[in-house]
């Protein structure tokens, strides 16, 4: 059933609405399309029958007489969403087997208008890395491109959709882990507004950047699974409280005379000339189809690397400080007492990057480093944040790269982690603001890898920005293309 | 060389709220462990707090109260240390920027020597926090096993200014911050349940000089009496210390009320680095000033242990002592107060509400029999098993002569312990009803005790003999045997004045 | 600001993270790198600059006083992933005060 394999989630859900496939039929098909590629590894945690139970719900649903444009389609979640009944691991063996007792937000919002799951995607441990090597379970693998990482840290989410495993895969991002993996893998990989999805449910890593996000094949499933999957949360803080909208509103505006913002910092020495080249084509289609492209500079967005990498791992530090062994986790099975036993457990259960963050955090907040190192990068972080909302009283969305390069090999940057944080460049400024952002495929570069374009937009305006990547991606056919065997 | 002794005080008091400070379980007392420790107060991956809007009312409260500002924008930060009732290993709390700043607490002081004088504690600030859980030691052998019900418990941390001089200041702050954070409806102040902890920062240096010395802090004293004993201690123990030419270091201590001495605790809590930065899971807390006004308009109604302490002494000329003691909770001063100067029982006669003597009686019977009989069955916190009418009843009949002084306090006993048993107070009626049908009523008819006086002076020259010779103790005997003649029920204070008057 | 041993290990103490010698020194020589690029940061001016704690701003919202019963009993469910429990109390080495 190549067609359905192939669909986006509109073209599902339509099919779906007209009685041409039941959600049973589907969950069959993905189960068998996963189990078919299960040497990209890209998820963690698989049980058919649940997601059949949940399929044939949603059948049932829809004999009733229910509506609606994802009822009975198939999703992923990413295992940094807990989920009653998969496995929430974060990718990690702290977390190994863990069950939670409650589903995240984002997975209550869509199972609510009838998506199935398929399962729990793998990723970076923790949230933290950009290119899932850091798992606990194994690198996943990018499918247009064995060889070659699909981004991290959402990236068995990225390998996921890009090899039509599953339509649609739920994310995070908290410095680019949404947009970097969507890069390299040539799919669409959206990072709303921070505060417009809920966190509740979401493993913590860096509370003030995480946000949930989607990848998938089109701007406009984007939108139509927004639909459901964003909203106020009275559970989480920082849940921004604003009435829900339709993200699909966008989506037929016209590009006539839009300005586009082009960062001059982002096309500096750092930025490979084969990722550029497909860039600054996709700028000049989006001039023939009538906008308008305007210089701007982002002077300090540089500083937005050595800003991530002290606030993101002070907030870590202390968000993964729960895995102590004692509720719940990894507990050692050796040790000499009490103190010794939650530095066992932690050793034993937490990779190397999440230590080596937690370690960072800690250090930049002990007593005497607070102001040099805490205290400043905050500060940085509004001169950054307020260059965003300069750049955009002249201009309406912000265009370009997504990544300094395209897809790099496995082991290439591992061993550096410093090199790895670089990689980060253009998508960790977007993150400090808060501002919506998005990666669309628009090429490919070396080695026949992916090239992404990423797209900005000011706060809450999700749906203007879906419908300049809607419209790109009606002209264009990027976003179309499968890697062979997928 | 003449030491002084400088004292702060944090006290930790645990908010009345039926929530806790960020989750919706329950923070009632005594459930089964972790039985109301919902995924929040575990720490489960995923969890986020929201703020308890109960929490922070009675945190404006308590600044309005105390004469504090009450901060606009306020700061939830996290503490982080390793600690196994700590779910998250960091306690949210406040640290740079606290919800209430400044204040201040007058009260009496009584020392053991010298005369009682009023003393001004200075308030550095009072913030919000979360409790956390409890480690029990007893039933497993060489582990600890853990209870999280009290994870997540809102608590204010009141801390003082290092402005108190003795253990006797010390502990009259203490009482003084107990009642009112009950007076207040904030804290119910249960000391045995943990409701009200304090912890004493002690420091001695020469008298006359402006350095602080160093300090120790004494954690966890629980209870009055303790916290005076362990002070004491410690300041002798520094003293000593000192003048042995040793030095103090700077550490927590524990007291051990068996051995009545302080001692360091084993965990190195003092060179703890917390790490503070401010929680990015919540905003920043803001209180609008209708918000202050609406909680001030409440807390002015319901007035101030202190000010209506003063009001009774001005309005009523109560001595300054039972003005304090009957304001000691605000449940007794409403009942002081329903009992005389706003008795709503039809029967009571409106002219002695208002009958400065009558009401000094109410309030020693108040802070009398009373307050004896709540101490009994347990405390302050425990119900008056009778009514504030029915006690007005009874001594309006005191006052009157009706009945003798000694036949009221026994049948108060009676109707007491006997309501106590079956769970509900007698009405005003039952005291009259009583009085009539065991025929209680003292003899008061001057012309009848006169009469019976006369008859047992007829009857007892020797001892009028001996009265006028110098021996007081004759007169006693004469009046016991008028009241003996009278089977105790003529008015003692008649018979005396009678007496008096014919032996001139 | 470069870091030394003993800051790895009084971190690595303070985070309850055991590290051997080995693992103390490449994390140390990784830190060094990462301290290195993050010193750029230290050098903007930012005199009378607010720190943004949070991206959005905005105030705490409150949430009103009352017990909500669905997961709060149900201890069961909340300990089931408990490394060790007895009595449904969590178990864990001595505590020592």
């Amino acid at each position: 059933m190549a067609d359905l394999a192939h669909a986006s989630v509109a073209e599902l859900g339509r099919l779906l609405e007209a009685g041409q496939v039941s959600a049973l039929e589907l969950a069959d098909l993905f189960l068998g399309r996963i189990e078919a590629q299960r040497d990209l590894n890209a998820f963690l945690d698989v049980r058919p029958e649940v997601t059949r139970a949940q399929a044939r719900a949603a059948d049932a649903r829809r004999a009733a007489g229910e509506r609606g444009a994802l009822l009975g389609v198939p999703l992923a979640h990413k295992d940094i969403f807990v989920t009653k009944d998969w496995a929430s691991t974060a990718a990690s063996r702290m977390l190994e087997g863990y069950m939670s007792p409650f589903d995240a937000a984002v997975v209550e919002n869509l199972a609510q208008a009838g998506m199935v799951c398929l399962g729990k995607l793998n990723c970076d441990e923790f949230a933290m890395g950009s290119s899932n090597e850091n798992s606990a379970y194994g690198n996943v693998l990018n499918p247009w491109d064995k060889d070659a990482v699909p981004g991290g840290s959402s990236g068995g989410s990225s390998a996921a959709v890009a090899a039509r495993i599953a339509p649609v895969a739920t994310a995070t991002d908290t410095g680019g882990s949404i947009r970097e993996p969507a890069a390299f893998t040539g799919i669409t990989g959206t990072k709303p507004t921070y505060g417009r999805p809920s966190r509740w449910g979401m493993i913590a890593f860096a509370s003030s950047l995480d946000t949930a996000g989607l990848m998938t094949q089109t701007a406009e499933d984007c939108a139509l699974v927004f639909n459901a999957m964003l909203g106020y949360d009275a559970r989480d803080s920082t849940s921004v409280y604003r009435p829900r909208e339709d993200y699909t509103r966008g989506l037929n505006a016209p590009l006539q005379g839009l300005r586009i913002g082009v960062p001059k910092e982002f096309f500096g020495a750092g930025l490979a000339p084969d990722v550029e080249k497909a860039v600054r084509e996709a700028l000049k289609d989006y001039e023939k189809l009538g906008a308008r492209l305007v210089d701007i500079s982002l002077p300090n967005a540089e500083l937005g690397i050595p800003v991530y990498y002290v606030v993101a791992p002070a907030e870590c530090s202390s968000n993964l400080s729960r895995f102590d062994g004692v509720r719940y986790g990894h507990r050692a099975k050796d040790y000499t007492d009490l103190i010794d036993m939650m530095k066992k457990s932690r050793a034993e259960g937490l990779g190397a990057e999440p230590k080596r963050r937690i370690l960072i955090g800690a250090y930049v907040l002990s007593h005497g480093y607070y102001d040099a190192y805490y205290l400043k990068a905050q500060k940085v972080r509004r001169i950054i944040a307020d260059e965003f909302q300069q750049a955009f009283k002249q201009c309406d969305v912000i265009a370009g790269p997504v990544t300094t390069s395209v897809a790099f090999g496995f082991g290439e940057k591992a061993a550096d982690p410093l090199a790895m944080y670089l990689a980060d460049l253009y998508t960790v400024p977007g993150s400090l603001a808060g501002i919506p952002s998005m990666s669309i495929p628009c090429g490919f570069g070396a080695r026949g890898r992916p090239v992404g374009l990423q797209l900005m937009a000011n706060y809450f305006e999700e749906a203007k920005m879906l419908g300049v990547a809607h419209q790109y991606q009606l002209a264009t056919d990027w976003h179309r293309r499968v890697p062979g065997g997928a | 060389m003449a030491w002084e002794v400088v004292i702060g005080l944090e006290t930790h008091a645990q908010l009345s709220t039926v929530s806790k400070i960020f989750s919706g379980a329950s923070t009632a007392f005594g459930a089964a462990p972790n039985t109301q420790a919902s995924a929040v107060d575990l720490a489960l991956p995923g969890v986020l707090p929201v703020l308890n809007r109960g929490a922070v009312e009675r945190a404006i409260r308590f600044g309005l109260a105390v004469g504090a500002t009450i901060a606009p924008r306020s700061i939830f930060a996290r503490k982080n240390y390793f600690y196994p009732d700590l779910p998250k290993g960091y306690q949210i709390s406040q640290y740079e920027l606290p919800v209430v700043q400044g204040g201040s607490l007058s009260f009496m002081v009584q020392p053991a020597q010298g005369g009682a004088y009023e003393k001004t504690v200075q308030l550095t600030r009072a913030h919000l926090e979360e409790d956390a859980g409890k480690s029990l030691h007893e039933d497993f052998e060489g582990q600890s096993g853990i209870d999280l019900n009290r994870a997540g418990t809102p608590l204010l941390e009141i801390v003082t200014e290092p402005d108190l001089r003795s253990a006797e200041e010390a502990v009259a702050y203490a009482k003084t911050l107990h009642s009112l954070v009950r007076w207040i409806g904030i804290c119910d102040g249960n000391m045995q349940e943990g409701s009200f902890r304090c912890d004493a920062n002690v420091s001695v240096r020469p008298m006359g000089s402006d350095k602080l010395g160093t300090r120790c802090e004494i954690k966890n004293l629980n209870s009055f009496r303790f916290m005076e004993q362990a002070i004491n201690y410690e300041v002798r123990r520094q003293i000593a210390l000192v003048e042995d030419g040793g030095k103090v270091v700077q550490e927590t201590r524990l007291y051990d009320p068996d051995r009545d001495e302080t001692r360091a605790m084993r965990s190195k809590e003092d060179a703890m680095d917390y790490r503070y930065f401010p929680d990015p899971d919540l905003l920043p807390l803001e209180i609008s000033t209708d918000w202050i006004d609406e909680i001030r308009a409440d807390v002015d109604s319901n007035g101030l242990p202190w000010k209506v302490a003063s009001e009774y002494v001005s309005r009523y000329e109560m001595a300054p002592s039972v003005a304090s003691e009957l304001t000691g909770t605000r449940e007794k001063s409403l009942f002081f107060e329903k009992a005389c100067i706003r008795n709503t029982d039809t029967d009571f006669p409106i002219a002695l509400m208002s009958d400065l003597v009558f009401v000094r009686r109410v309030a020693n019977w108040v802070v009398g029999e009373v307050s004896r009989k709540l101490n009994e069955d347990g405390g302050e916190q425990w119900p008056f098993w009778i009514s504030s009418q029915t006690l007005g009843r009874l001594v309006l009949r005191e006052h009157e002569g009706i009945i003798a002084t000694k036949t009221a306090k026994e049948l108060f006993n009676e109707f007491w312990d006997a309501d106590r048993a079956t769970g509900s107070c007698r009405p005003p009626d039952e005291v009259d009803a009583v009085i009539e049908k065991r025929g209680l009523k003292q003899i008061s008819d001057t012309g009848e005790i006169e009469k019976i006086v006369d008859q047992v002076l007829a009857a007892n020259a020797a001892q009028i003999a001996d009265y006028k010779a110098g021996k007081d103790k004759a007169f006693n005997s004469l009046v016991g045997q008028v009241m003996k003649a009278t089977k105790g029920k003529a008015n003692p204070a008649q018979v005396n004045a009678l007496l008096k008057r014919k032996l001139g | 600001m470069a870091l030394s041993k003993d800051d790895v290990a009084r971190i690595a103490h303070l985070a309850r993270i055991e590290i051997t010698p080995e693992q103390a020194a490449e994390t140390l020589a990784q830190l060094n790198d990462i301290f290195g690029m993050i010193e750029k940061m230290q050098r903007v001016p930012t005199d009378g600059i607010e720190p943004m704690s949070h991206p959005l701003g905005g105030s705490q919202r409150l949430r009103e006083d009352a017990v909500a019963v669905t997961e709060a009993d149900d201890r069961e469910r909340n300990l089931r992933n408990a490394p060790e429990q007895n009595g449904g109390l969590f178990l864990v080495p001595r505590v020592v005060e």
